[in-house]
């Protein structure tokens, strides 16, 4: 069988459909190319060639045995998903050493619908320990590889999710966002990818981060994929109490739309001298692509999205501090191999099992929650949270959508930023406030940065459950232009 | 703000992570750093307004008191670093 390994789901799904390929062969050739690229790109932890073989077989017995018109949507398409997900009697580490040993005893909600509308799990991709990281340097299995250029960072905390999709390893991928880690990594190796409304996927099953901020998303190649994905992938969970209780959505409906009288809010506060010179020229060609096919675009302004990255590293600090105060090394996880009592073994449990951006993130969310410091530090940022979603209600009167650079710079060198978090923390700078107001954003390609060569996202933010504008905007944008498919040559 | 060693000792202890004392001189300069960040949010005067936790303001949903859970007792110490008969162990807390 010979199969072009850049396919997209939608691809996948019409050879399915049309028989010219087996879930058996579609795993075993993606199975293949996965082991024979690991050692260059390192973008999963776990992979089960039985497990994962076993599932093809039993989707291709299913549509032998299925009438027609009932086959589930995606039934043998492959997915990889990120290792925070857990799935039943599958190791899930999170990328730390904490969980290098844990078998997960049930399955998240998520890979649950996924797997429900026929999806066949390749394994668990490489991540940041915990989601903590922009650059998966902090995972505990060594950083993944950018397919384009192994000498730079895919992007994180999903750069496993990324590197995997991007490489050909995988038709797509799942990945979390809690303050960009979805889209910075999309921009990273020239992606599309989805973090949607805060409360459409659920989180039960998910190792929490920050549980308020915490969202599920594909990654694929194109707008069209994430879309097919996430109509699996969203849904109401009543082991979420954050879930949100609607009606199913067919995130597809609006793809073939004319963007004519699309309104584009350009805030001003995302093209300012921070922003590469390079990124921001291919950002606002892209915004000519736009206008050429029909979009007007307009100037908005929000006062208060420069606080986004302050009040996140309190808000998600605080919310991981008291999430991960679970792993105590008594019911699950690292436990120290001496120690002299209860407190010692807790303490050496945890400082051996955590590496150090996470036992940061813990302290500095220990610290703004702790005695006298609760309404200077949490109290804040939660306000600030108010008045930037407020500055995007406003920005709504004017436009559909708002759209700027994903990442103020490209894909960087392994290294550059890992000594000083704050630099690091930096380049989450427009990602975060999608996280901090619950709004649906993605990333999707639109050009090179002439100056480094690094692929530019282009950011394009939502209002609440405006997934289907955005997909159309962004399906609309990919029948016009070719950056989307690229592949590297690897 | 500055962050002392002693602040830092203070909040690994009750974050329950072992720091020794070259770790603190290590954390104190890189968290130093990130409140210099967090501190910016001090300048906006928020008099009045309300915090927001969820971007939707949702109120949280409530089940039936009702047990939906089965019993996975063994499945779910199979992961425990050490069990025996039902119970997790941990070292002797009673004299």
């Amino acid at each position: 069988m010979s199969w072009n390994t850049f396919a997209t789901v939608a691809e996948t799904k019409a050879a399915l459909d049309s028989k010219a390929v087996s879930a058996v062969e579609l795993a075993t050739h993606y199975l293949d190319r996965a082991e024979k690229l690991q050692p260059a790109l390192n973008a999963y932890v776990t992979r089960d060639r039985e497990k994962t073989l076993l599932a093809a077989k039993a989707a291709d017995d299913k549509r032998t045995k299925t009438e027609k018109g009932n086959i589930a949507p995606l039934l043998g398409v492959p997915i990889a998903h990120k290792d925070i997900y857990l799935i039943d009697g599958w190791r899930t580490t999170c990328g730390s050493k904490m969980l290098e040993n844990f078998i997960a005893p049930y399955t998240s909600t998520v890979v649950k619908y996924m797997a429900d509308a026929g999806m066949v799990t390749l394994g668990k991709l490489n991540m940041d320990e915990f989601a903590m990281g922009s650059s998966n340097e902090t995972s505990h299995f060594g950083p993944v590889k950018n397919p384009w250029d192994l000498t730079r960072v895919p992007g994180g905390s999903s750069g496993g999710s990324a590197a995997s999709v991007a490489a050909g390893l995988t038709p797509a991928s799942t990945g979390t966002d809690t303050g960009g880690s979805i889209r910075q990594p999309a921009m990273f190796c020239n992606l599309t990818g989805l973090k949607p409304t805060y409360g459409i996927c659920s989180r039960w099953g998910i190792i929490a981060f920050a549980s308020s901020l915490d969202q599920a998303g594909p990654f694929a190649q194109t707008a069209e994929d994430c879309a097919m994905l996430l109509n699996a992938m969203a849904g109401f969970d009543p082991n979420d109490s954050t879930s949100l209780d609607r009606a199913k959505e067919n995130y597809s409906r609006d793809l073939e739309k004319p963007l004519t009288g699309l309104r584009i809010g350009l805030p001003k506060e995302f093209f300012g001298d921070g922003v590469a010179p390079g990124i921001a020229k291919a950002v606002d060609d892209a915004l000519a692509v736009y206008r050429t096919l029909g979009a007007t675009t307009v100037e908005v302004s929000l006062p208060n999205v420069k606080y986004s990255v302050p009040a996140y590293y309190v808000v998600a600090p605080a919310e991981a501090s008291s999430n991960l105060s679970r792993f105590d090394g008594v019911r699950y996880g690292h436990r120290a191999a001496e120690y002299t009592d209860l407190l010692d073994m807790y303490k050496r449990s945890r400082a051996e099992g955590f590496g150090a951006e996470v036992k940061r993130r813990i302290l500095i969310g220990t610290y703004v929650l702790s005695h006298g410091y609760y309404d200077a530090y949490y109290l804040q940022a939660g306000k600030l949270r108010r008045l930037i979603a407020e500055d995007f209600k406003r920005a709504y009167e004017k436009c559909d959508l708002v759209m700027g650079p994903t990442a103020p710079e490209g894909a960087f060198q392994f290294g550059a930023k890992s000594d000083d978090p704050v630099k690091m923390y930096l380049n989450d700078i427009f990602t975060i406030c999608a996280n901090l107001t619950g709004q649906p954003a993605m990333s999707h390609p639109c050009g090179v940065d002439k100056d480094t060569g690094q692929f530019v996202g282009m950011h394009v933010i939502g209002n609440y459950l405006d997934e289907a504008r955005m997909l159309n905007a962004a399906h609309q944008f990919q029948l016009a232009t070719d950056w989307h498919k690229r592949h590297p040559n690897i | 703000m500055s962050l002392s060693a002693q602040d830092i000792e203070r909040i690994a202890h009750l974050a329950r992570i072992r720091v020794t004392p070259d770790e603190v001189v290590q954390v104190q300069s890189k968290l130093e750093g990130i409140f210099k960040l967090i501190d910016e949010m001090q300048a906006v005067n928020t008099q009045g307004v309300e915090p927001m936790s969820h971007g939707l303001d949702m109120v949280l949903r409530l089940r039936e008191d009702a047990v939906t859970a089965s019993n996975e007792r063994d499945k779910l110490q199979s992961n425990a670093p050490q069990a025996a008969e039902g119970y997790f162990l941990v070292p002797k807390v009673i004299e």
